[in-house]
């Protein structure tokens, strides 16, 4: 940073700017933080940013992590708005929250991810504490192993990943390692590379598994591919971390999206689980989550309880109520839980749709590209395959936006913008 | 996996807490959480903020989308202005800034991070005593170590003014100090303004750099400006310094987690990498803040005719609380307990350290179902009309019954 380019000529009438000037100088000098360097900008946000600035009409921004609905608008689900109804008749108070979050809204969830009549809940076995979303959630799970896993430190994940799973787990103390997941050739799962990879990382390490929905990718494994998976990851004694953030929300079918979790505890695995319904009921800003840890007793869990609660307070004491209060009067409520149900079906039905409708245009557009992957994909994202150069393409000449890796969000088209966007694909990767 | 994780014991505050609640005799009192209570010794939620959440919900065009990763912008700045007073220097430069955080450990517990990680602060003094996480906090956020100041002159119950000068003068370069903005948790008592000029002083000499925590503006004094008079003498002198701000109580959202982190710069062209650096921290640890607190508070704090109903509330709480002080002091002096009360009503907020013994407290709470902290200290706002007689009466039935030290 240039300050001599602040000094002003010297003269009487200048004076004082040259004395400001100066003063500049010195203050920056003297500041405790004039060290501080601009940190890396945030690519998703250059994204929307970039997209703000277009003027063209036909602009589209494929970037965001949200849903929208076929207007291009944020929705708020109807179970929500009458979640929120019931809650306000209930005039409750403001007083803390426990540590933990509430136990009605911690067995809620735990109860959503494996079922409401599994014998795990039923046993006690669980440590579940609420999170700040799906983000604190992991954050809480990965202290929790830096403190406590009696194994490796390091963290496997899959190849890619969500952008923020490896900051955060640095952050965490843990180390960050990878294993194969993303095939570039098929736009699909590399079953093989991933089994190769798993079976050769070290006894009683640390792996992290999304659940459904694999985020960036939108490619998901098999059942069957899952079962060979779990068996290696027993094989090889690692510890299964599962992030699960889109549960309903990736086949519009709660159970089918859950059934790798519960698949891998009814093979006899402990695992830990992080869950967010910032997609699934929407409430995105409102920071509801929760992580768990499934024990092998009653006592287990408890002193594991008692020890997230150490890790929490210190972050920020207490969780926030409000988007933990609409989950569990959502799935607490038999008519607001089928009304959930039917809101979640919704949104992961137009998502299925658009997919099925990008894909059928490319064929109408004449593009000889095989398209499969758009729709063997599940979730918000898909990644399309494109490179850089046509990713700049297309936002350059047709002003649609995404993330350089060829990422997009599903929820970003709608059925007035798909054929724009068939024909703006086409162009570029014909 | 996990069969070596060994059960942690429990928070103070929360398990005092418990055994308030399973406590089934009916004259129990509860003097431990730091929540309001009415004088019906009920939860009081702000009639501003049930005003703002029907209007919240009435309006069509809001929605659940994600907050910007340091939060809601109109709650940020009108936080940071309601700290330093639109008057300020720092603030009409640009040198001055806000960050939306989860209450005040949230705004703690970031502040810490960025001093650690990037200011590259190891040392932290906080008072002795001192709010139990300030420690926790602080250590978990890569302060490596952690050192005491003297406050608390337990004979004297008062301020050990002399101890604090002195501790801070031995305070290494570059060490945080956490300062307590008002009404000092758990003891109650603040600085004199004189006695700040001279922390000031001693804090600018030593090339030490000063925290405030701010939990309780306008809860203390019941004027907002009042209660922000040390930290806004501190922006006068042209300090670089933080402060962690807490809507919890002053604002009655305990459970919203509203906070926000004030920086103040000595130049503004630091504000932005600062602000930068933060946005990453704050992405490792929960992405973005929530937000259905900070569009009441927010709101509320950008609306003229909100805040002063807003500020009427305030000084409704500060006001009973103040009487409860009166009240305890009047009686105890009335039934001749042994020792001064002078200090119940000198001390300010929502705490009071008694000055009451380990063995006292103990009493306190086994037989005469008076629930409190062991190091005596007392939640005003657990008092009320209802409870008075019997909470000065039992602490007179205790004084004058246990043989202690202090006292």
């Amino acid at each position: 940073m240039s300050l001599i380019s602040s000094l002003k000529i010297f003269s009487p009438s200048s004076l004082n700017t040259t004395q400001n000037a100066l003063s500049v100088v010195s203050s920056r000098a003297n500041s405790w933080w004039s060290h501080v360097e601009m940190g890396p900008p945030d690519p998703i946000l250059g994204v929307t940013e970039a997209f703000k600035r277009d003027t063209n009409p036909k602009k589209m921004n494929l970037g965001v992590g949200a849903y929208r609905d076929d207007s291009g608008k944020p929705f708020i689900l109807p179970a929500v708005k009458m979640a929120e109804a019931e809650i306000a008749k209930k005039n409750m108070d403001k007083e803390y929250s426990p540590i933990s979050g509430s136990p009605e809204f911690c067995k809620a969830t735990i109860n959503l991810a494996l079922g409401e009549d599994n014998e795990w809940t039923k046993n006690g076995l669980n440590a579940t504490v609420q999170g700040i979303s799906g983000t604190g959630s992991l954050r809480i799970g990965t202290a929790f192993l830096s403190a406590f896993f009696p194994g490796g430190k390091d963290l496997y994940m899959p190849t890619p990943t969500w952008g923020n799973h490896v900051p955060l787990a640095k952050h965490a103390g843990l180390g960050v390692k990878q294993y194969r997941y993303y095939d570039p050739k098929t736009c699909g799962f590399d079953f093989h590379g991933a089994l190769q990879d798993i079976a050769k990382i070290p006894e009683r390490s640390m792996i992290l598994l999304h659940a459904c929905a694999h985020n960036p990718t939108g490619v998901d494994p098999k059942p069957e591919q899952w079962a060979e998976m779990s068996k290696v990851i027993k094989e090889k004694k690692l510890f299964p971390f599962f992030d699960m953030a889109y549960q309903g929300f990736a086949s519009g079918d709660i159970d089918k999206d859950a059934a790798p979790v519960r698949m891998f505890l009814k093979d006899g695995h402990q695992i830990a689980l992080s869950q967010s319904y910032a997609k699934n009921m929407g409430l995105y800003g409102e920071r509801a989550g929760a992580f768990s840890l499934i024990c092998s007793s009653k006592e287990e869990a408890a002193a594991t309880m008692s020890q997230l609660k150490i890790i929490i307070r210190p972050m920020y004491s207490n969780p926030p109520v409000t988007g933990a209060r609409i989950a569990t009067e959502i799935l607490t409520n038999p008519s607001l839980r089928s009304q959930w149900l039917k809101d979640v079906k919704g949104m992961a039905d137009r998502i299925i749709s658009m997919r099925q409708l990008l894909r059928s245009n490319l064929a109408k557009e004449g593009s000889s590209r095989d398209w499969a992957h758009i729709t063997d994909q599940i979730g918000m994202f898909c990644f399309t395959g494109m490179t850089p150069p046509q990713v700049e393409k297309l936002t350059k000449d047709f002003s649609v936006y995404l993330t350089k890796d060829g990422r997009i969000s599903v929820a970003g088209i709608t059925s007035k913008n798909v054929e724009y966007l068939a024909h703006a694909i086409h162009q570029v990767t014909k | 996996k996990f069969a070596s994780v060994e059960s942690a014991p429990p928070i103070e505050v929360f398990a005092l807490n418990k055994a308030y609640v399973e406590d089934t005799f009916p004259q129990k009192v509860n003097l431990g959480v730091g929540a309001y209570r009415t004088d019906e010794g009920k939860p009081w939620v702000l009639p501003v903020v049930r005003h703002m959440e029907q209007k919240l919900a009435a309006d069509e065009t809001l929605n659940k989308e994600y907050l910007p990763v340091l939060g809601y912008e109109p709650l940020a700045s009108a936080a940071t202005r309601m700290l330093l007073g639109s008057d300020s220097a720092s603030l009409k430069e640009g040198r001055a800034t806000g960050i939306q955080c989860l209450s005040g450990t949230g705004a703690l517990r970031v502040g810490a991070e960025f001093l650690a990680h990037i200011g590259k602060h190891s040392i932290v003094y906080s008072s002795n005593p001192t709010w139990g996480n300030h420690s926790l906090v602080f250590l978990n956020a890569g302060f490596t170590s952690y050192r005491s100041y003297r406050y608390w002159d337990a004979a004297k119950k008062a301020l050990d003014f002399d101890g604090l000068m002195e501790d801070l003068r031995n305070a290494p370069e570059n060490s945080v100090i956490i300062l307590h903005a008002c009404a000092h948790n758990p003891t109650g008592v603040d600085p004199t303004q004189d006695q700040w000029r001279q922390i000031a002083d001693l804090i600018e000499e030593r090339r030490l750099f000063p925290f405030f925590d701010s939990a309780y503006q306008g809860f203390a004094s019941g004027d907002l400006d009042r209660d922000a008079w040390a930290v806004r003498y501190f922006d006068s002198r042209g300090f670089e310094m933080v402060c962690a701000q807490s809507f919890a109580k002053n604002f009655g959202l305990y459970n919203e987690r509203v906070g926000n982190l004030t920086f103040v710069a000595k130049d503004r062209s630091v504000i932005e990498p600062v602000r930068s650096q933060i946005t990453l921290l704050v992405r490792a640890n929960y992405s973005n803040p929530p937000n259905h607190g900070a569009r009441i508070v927010g709101t509320v704090l950008n609306d003229p005719v909100l805040t002063e109903q807003w500020k009427s509330h305030i000084k409704t709480m500060a006001d009973r609380i103040i009487s409860m002080r009166l009240g305890l002091r009047e009686r105890l002096e009335k039934l001749e307990t042994p020792g001064t009360w002078n200090h119940i009503t000198d001390q300010i907020g929502m705490f009071s350290f008694t000055g009451l013994g380990p063995l006292a407290v103990d009493k306190l709470i086994a037989d005469h179902h008076i629930y409190l902290l062991k190091g005596g200290r007392i939640n005003m706002c657990g008092l009320n009309t209802g409870n008075i007689d019997y909470v000065a009466k039992c602490i007179h039935e205790v004084v004058t019954t246990t043989q202690e030290a202090s006292l």
